[in-house]
């Protein structure tokens, strides 16, 4: 079932467009990567999902029972002050401001799901220590499980491993890719491609001139993706394709 | 001891001081966090130079003009911060000693009846039957909107990204926070001093972050520090003839912001051990 429906969207600030004439469709479950150059406007595209940016012309379409105040978020490289007041609990409960209009106290329904959500990342030890004072791959983990208290629908993660040291990244990838095969829809904008290629089942390329959005397989094997091949890809065309190159040679 | 409440205007004093060291602690630890810290201290300078020409222009109360100009230039020193602008503190300091400097100018042309030093330091007898509804009502809207919405005030105020993610609208409360904090400067600039009011919204947020880590416990800790600092002002400047009210209260939060910062030293040093 589509979740999310981007068609022919324009999007930019002040009468200047910044993004042009994007498509592409997200179902449920899938794992879809942002990828491309800086500058090409992948934060603006978060923003216009996020409806922050007002589109110029073209279509977001959200299925029923999603909104765009109902996509969990995890922003990019978070601007807190450093010593910031605040602990884990206070910050992953601040996740479920979407769904109440107002009042000092959380529910008790939703105070059950803050716990079992944070069980489910590992931060339940990390509870009432203060954010400030976590490592790196902690702190993502707390916004990830607030992005999560939004919603366990659909994720919006923008370079969410910017700053982290490879452990961190990788284990922060394996609990992504844990959430999606528990069948949360993912939408990462990535710096990594790499690391993107590895996770996701699908791929939108934002680049200056073009752009490509397939399944990572044909990303791969598309005229965009194929500088960035992996090595040995295992698949049969592949193995045609350098046939074709040593004959060629 | 209590013969102090013998004099009506050192209970008006006691009123209005109590209730402003509760918005001013509310409001700065919000404003404290957000890096907003110069707009209050911008505020005050503003709310002095509107207070100095509405004397001058002989209105009978000078606060039903400086009210709406500092309420205006908070909006506009809110708007020069929010934009991230690498001179946005340059331009607070200019608006602030542009302020500061039409307000002495005003006031010492010939022939007017202003209290410099007053307005400067403060002073308890500057406080009127005005000050007192207009601070209890303030003091109910900043209660109100911080109960009301502590969560969402939280979560603006902790990441402003992801609170507009979620539809908040962030604007609204910027904009909220800056209008009460010009309220709360100009009722209490009057008795602690143009110079000395932004020390209140400043250093009970700075104090309890010593030893807070918790945005709850920071937002208690500072309304406790900052309405003990006030009474303890006011009753030393009772008992100790001619010592000026908001100097004394600048005075004890520095000696509790030193005090809270020896004890989180001792507290790391300890855990460390």
């Amino acid at each position: 079932m589509s979740l999310l429906k981007v068609q022919n969207l324009s999007l930019g600030y002040e009468g200047k467009v910044i993004v042009s004439d994007i498509s592409f469709t997200v179902n449920e479950g899938d794992f879809l990567s942002i990828i491309g150059e800086n500058g090409t406007g992948k934060t603006t595209l978060v923003k216009g999902l996020l409806g922050l940016v007002s589109k110029h012309s073209g279509e977001i379409r959200l299925s029923e029972g999603v909104s765009q105040s109902h996509i969990g978020y995890l922003g990019q490289k978070n601007l807190v002050s450093k010593d910031f007041p605040a602990s884990v609990y206070e910050i992953v409960m601040s996740g479920f401001l979407n769904s109440k209009r107002f009042g000092l106290f959380y529910t008790k329904k939703q105070k059950q799901e803050a716990t079992a959500l944070m069980e489910r990342v590992g931060i339940t030890k990390l509870r009432n220590r203060t954010f400030s004072e976590l490592s790196g791959g902690q702190q993502q983990r707390v916004l990830l499980c607030r992005a999560l208290c939004a919603t366990t629908k659909l994720i919006l993660l923008d370079e969410p491993t910017t700053g982290l040291d490879p452990i961190a990244t990788s284990e922060f990838y394996s609990l992504l890719s844990e959430l999606n095969k528990e069948g949360v829809t993912v939408i990462m904008v990535s710096h990594d491609v790499t690391g993107a290629i590895k996770m996701s089942s699908h791929i939108f390329y934002l680049g200056k001139t073009e752009s490509f959005f397939g399944s990572t397989h044909q990303y791969l094997h598309s005229n965009v993706g194929k500088d960035i091949m992996l090595q040995g890809c295992p698949c049969d065309s592949c193995a045609h394709k350098e046939k074709e190159v040593k004959q060629n040679a | 001891m209590l013969d102090i409440f013998s004099y009506s205007f050192m209970v008006n004093a006691f009123i209005v001081g109590v209730l402003i060291a509760v918005c001013c602690a509310l409001l700065g630890v919000v404003l404290v966090l957000k890096r907003y810290s110069m707009i209050g201290d911008g505020l005050s300078h503003v709310g002095f130079g509107a207070l100095s020409v509405a004397a001058v222009l002989n209105f009978s109360t000078p606060l039903y003009i400086a009210l709406p100009v500092v309420m205006l230039a908070a909006y506009f020193l809110l708007r020069i911060t929010e934009k991230g602008r690498v001179n946005a503190d340059a331009a607070i300091a200019l608006i602030s000693s542009s302020a500061l400097a039409i307000g002495v100018f005003v006031a010492s042309i010939n022939g007017t009846n202003i209290d410099l030093q007053q307005y400067m330091f403060g002073s308890i007898l500057a406080v009127g039957q005005n000050d007192i509804i207009i601070s209890v009502v303030l003091t109910v809207l900043v209660l109100a909107v911080y109960i009301l919405f502590y969560n969402k005030i939280f979560a603006v105020t902790f990441d402003e990204g992801f609170a507009r993610a979620t539809g908040i609208h962030t604007s609204v409360y910027n904009i909220a926070v800056s209008v009460l904090t010009a309220v709360t400067i100009v009722v209490g600039m009057r008795m602690l001093g143009t110079l000395l009011i932004s020390a209140l919204i400043i250093f009970p947020a700075l104090t309890s972050m010593r030893l807070c880590k918790r945005f709850i416990t920071v937002v208690i800790s500072s309304v406790i520090v900052s309405v003990f600092c006030v009474i303890a002002g006011l009753f030393t400047s009772f008992y100790f003839d001619d010592v000026p009210v908001g100097a004394t209260i600048v005075i004890y939060n520095l000696a509790i912001f030193l005090l809270f910062t020896c004890l989180s030293f001792i507290a790391k040093f300890s855990k460390k051990k």
